[in-house]
């Protein structure tokens, strides 16, 4: 369905662009249809950029992003078919006008009735009544993260792009969000979940692609990523996650592991770990 | 569930009226607009009480103080200073109006596109906006003048919008960059809404409280520059206006023959204006912002 080949971003930065910083570097991937796929990385390391190269709403400078094998065109056509969810609730709602215009805006791209509305916010566990006609300050950060994936829905979408959607949420609204995103890929959509949060990818994801300074460094089934993790940053970011009366792990990256013409297994990709640390 | 069904259609008029609740109850915002509108009205409907002439000489009628006959008294060669009060009015409004739009036009438009646009198009259009910051208008109008031989109030106004909309460039700009990272903008661009949509639907609404509030004050400051320029000799070369009146007064010599009714009027009346005008902006800024709402 979606397909990334080496896609590449470099930014223009300085005055009249003079110099250039690379945020995401030759990334390849995919996903199918019915599939979540989880995109880990730590903050800064392009996992938005990939999200937003996916969304049309930055320009590729390399490499290809393919759409059921067509090249991303951003218009109507395409956003019919995919969609995206932010991380801050409060930031997608415009604060002057009620959450009813967000609605509005998507009847152009696809006409819906007002039962058709009503029925997709009932499928996120809103009641209509409750949250139609409401400012989005009126409204809770999990009320309102729901009605954005409503708003997917009213699409009927096949791709959805969940960008860190969960991280402003607290614990029981998360897991609710969450438990929505496996309805969701229940109805044959395929997610891209980008996530920092280790265990909310593993309790997602089917296949799980790990991130650091813009490259994937460790690729495959979410469980053999999990139990086995080849790359020393996969080792160190699953090392760091807390656990209750477990003393600290101190996992530094353990040298060179993995070269590059050593695959374990075709389906589980691992990056060379001999590439020098950036100054 | 009908009331559910109007609700998205509605909702930018309750923004509207929620406003224009706040609007009707502010003292300073309707106390400064009254004070502009019965200017307006004396401007607009003077000339049906008084038809006369504002350049009419008549020597038996010289150097006369306010009476029944001349409101606000005659000039050294015996002209109506009310006549002229009234045509002055029209012309300052012209002008307050046509280089206070024209301002707030070419600023909005080169702003919002800077800001929205960013990368090469906003450091072009910011250098455009810095070099025309700099420029010192005074002597670029002595060299404009020298070439037209015409001055008008509409040469005036289009002089006045060129050269004062960097500001209003600048703070547009700066409040659509810090708008457009915001993630409704994207989700615009996601509903496949085109960009000149997304700023005037979108980001516009945001900051419509301080664009309209950029119209006002630039509405006064045209009227300033332009008195300014009628005061030193660039303004128009025909009619009248409130700058004329006082460089007329002043080059007669009215304030050591103690001729107050020549320059008061015109003085207070562009006092009046422009302290209207910025009462008003001080009212409105607490209508839209719901901090300073007193009620």
């Amino acid at each position: 369905m979606l397909s990334l080949a080496d896609v590449s971003k470099v930014y223009r930065v300085g005055a009249f662009g003079g110099k250039t910083m690379t945020a995401v570097d030759g990334v390849t991937f995919d996903v199918d249809q019915g599939q979540v796929v989880s995109l880990i990385g730590e903050s800064g390391s392009g996992k938005s950029t990939i999200g937003r190269m996916i969304l049309g709403l930055t320009a590729i400078t390399k490499g290809s992003i393919t759409f059921d094998g067509a090249p991303v065109r951003p218009g109507a056509d395409y956003y019919r078919k995919v969609q995206g969810v932010f991380q801050d609730p409060f930031s997608c709602y415009n604060p002057v006008f009620k959450i009813d215009h967000m609605f509005q805006l998507i009847r152009q791209i696809r006409p819906y009735t007002q039962e058709k509305l009503e029925e997709s916010i009932s499928s996120v566990r809103l009641e209509p009544g409750q949250v139609l006609g409401k400012y989005p300050h009126q409204l809770s950060g999990g009320q309102l993260q729901r009605l954005l994936i409503a708003r997917a829905l009213l699409l009927d979408i096949r791709l959805l792009v969940a960008d860190e959607i969960t991280s402003m949420l607290d614990a029981s609204t998360r897991i609710d969000v969450l438990n929505l995103l496996v309805d969701l890929k229940a109805r044959g959509l395929g997610v891209l979940y980008i996530t920092h949060d280790l265990s909310l990818g593993n309790y997602l994801a089917e296949r799980t692609v790990v991130l650091r300074r813009g490259v994937v460094v460790e690729m495959g089934p979410t469980e053999k990523v999990f139990e086995d993790p080849l790359h020393p940053y996969t080792r160190q970011l699953l090392a760091a996650v807390p656990r209750l009366h477990a003393p600290w792990e101190d996992a530094r990256p353990a040298g060179c592991g993995v070269h590059s013409d050593v695959q374990p297994d075709p389906d589980h990709y691992v990056a060379c770990s001999c590439e020098k640390e950036p100054e | 569930m009908t009331t559910l069904q109007t609700a998205p259609e509605k909702a930018e008029t309750v923004v509207r009226r929620e406003a224009l609740y706040f609007a009707f109850r502010n003292p300073k915002l309707l106390g400064g607009l009254a004070v502009v509108l019965i200017l307006l009205a004396v401007g607009i409907f003077g000339p049906i009480l008084d038809s006369g002439d504002p350049f009419a000489y008549s020597f038996t009628d010289a150097i006369q103080s306010p009476s029944g006959k001349h409101w606000f008294g005659t000039t050294t060669f015996g002209q109506d200073v009310f006549t002229q009060f009234v045509a002055g009015l029209r012309t300052t409004f012209e002008v307050g109006a046509l280089g206070g739009g024209l301002t707030a036009i070419i600023g909005m438009v080169i702003g919002f596109v800077a800001g929205y646009r960013g990368g090469m198009i906003d450091e072009i259009l910011n250098m455009l906006t810095n070099i025309v910051l700099v420029l010192p208008a005074l002597a670029v109008l002595l060299i404009v003048n020298a070439y037209l031989g015409v001055r008008s109030v509409g040469m005036q106004a289009l002089f006045i919008g060129l050269t004062s909309w960097p500001w209003v460039a600048r703070a547009v700009r700066a409040q659509t960059f810090s708008l457009r990272t915001r993630d409704f903008v994207d989700l615009a661009r996601l509903s496949a809404v085109p960009t000149r949509k997304i700023i005037l639907r979108e980001i516009a609404p945001n900051m419509s409280s301080y664009l309209f509030m950029t119209f006002i004050l630039c509405f006064g400051g045209s009227i300033l520059i332009a008195s300014s320029l009628d005061f030193i000799g660039l303004g128009p070369t025909q009619g009248v206006s409130l700058g004329l009146m006082l460089q007329n007064a002043h080059q007669w010599s009215a304030l050591t023959l103690g001729m107050w009714w020549w320059f008061i009027p015109p003085g207070a009346g562009i006092t009046l204006i422009v302290g209207a005008l910025y009462v008003a902006n001080v009212g409105l800024d607490e209508v839209f912002n719901p901090k300073l709402r007193e009620t």
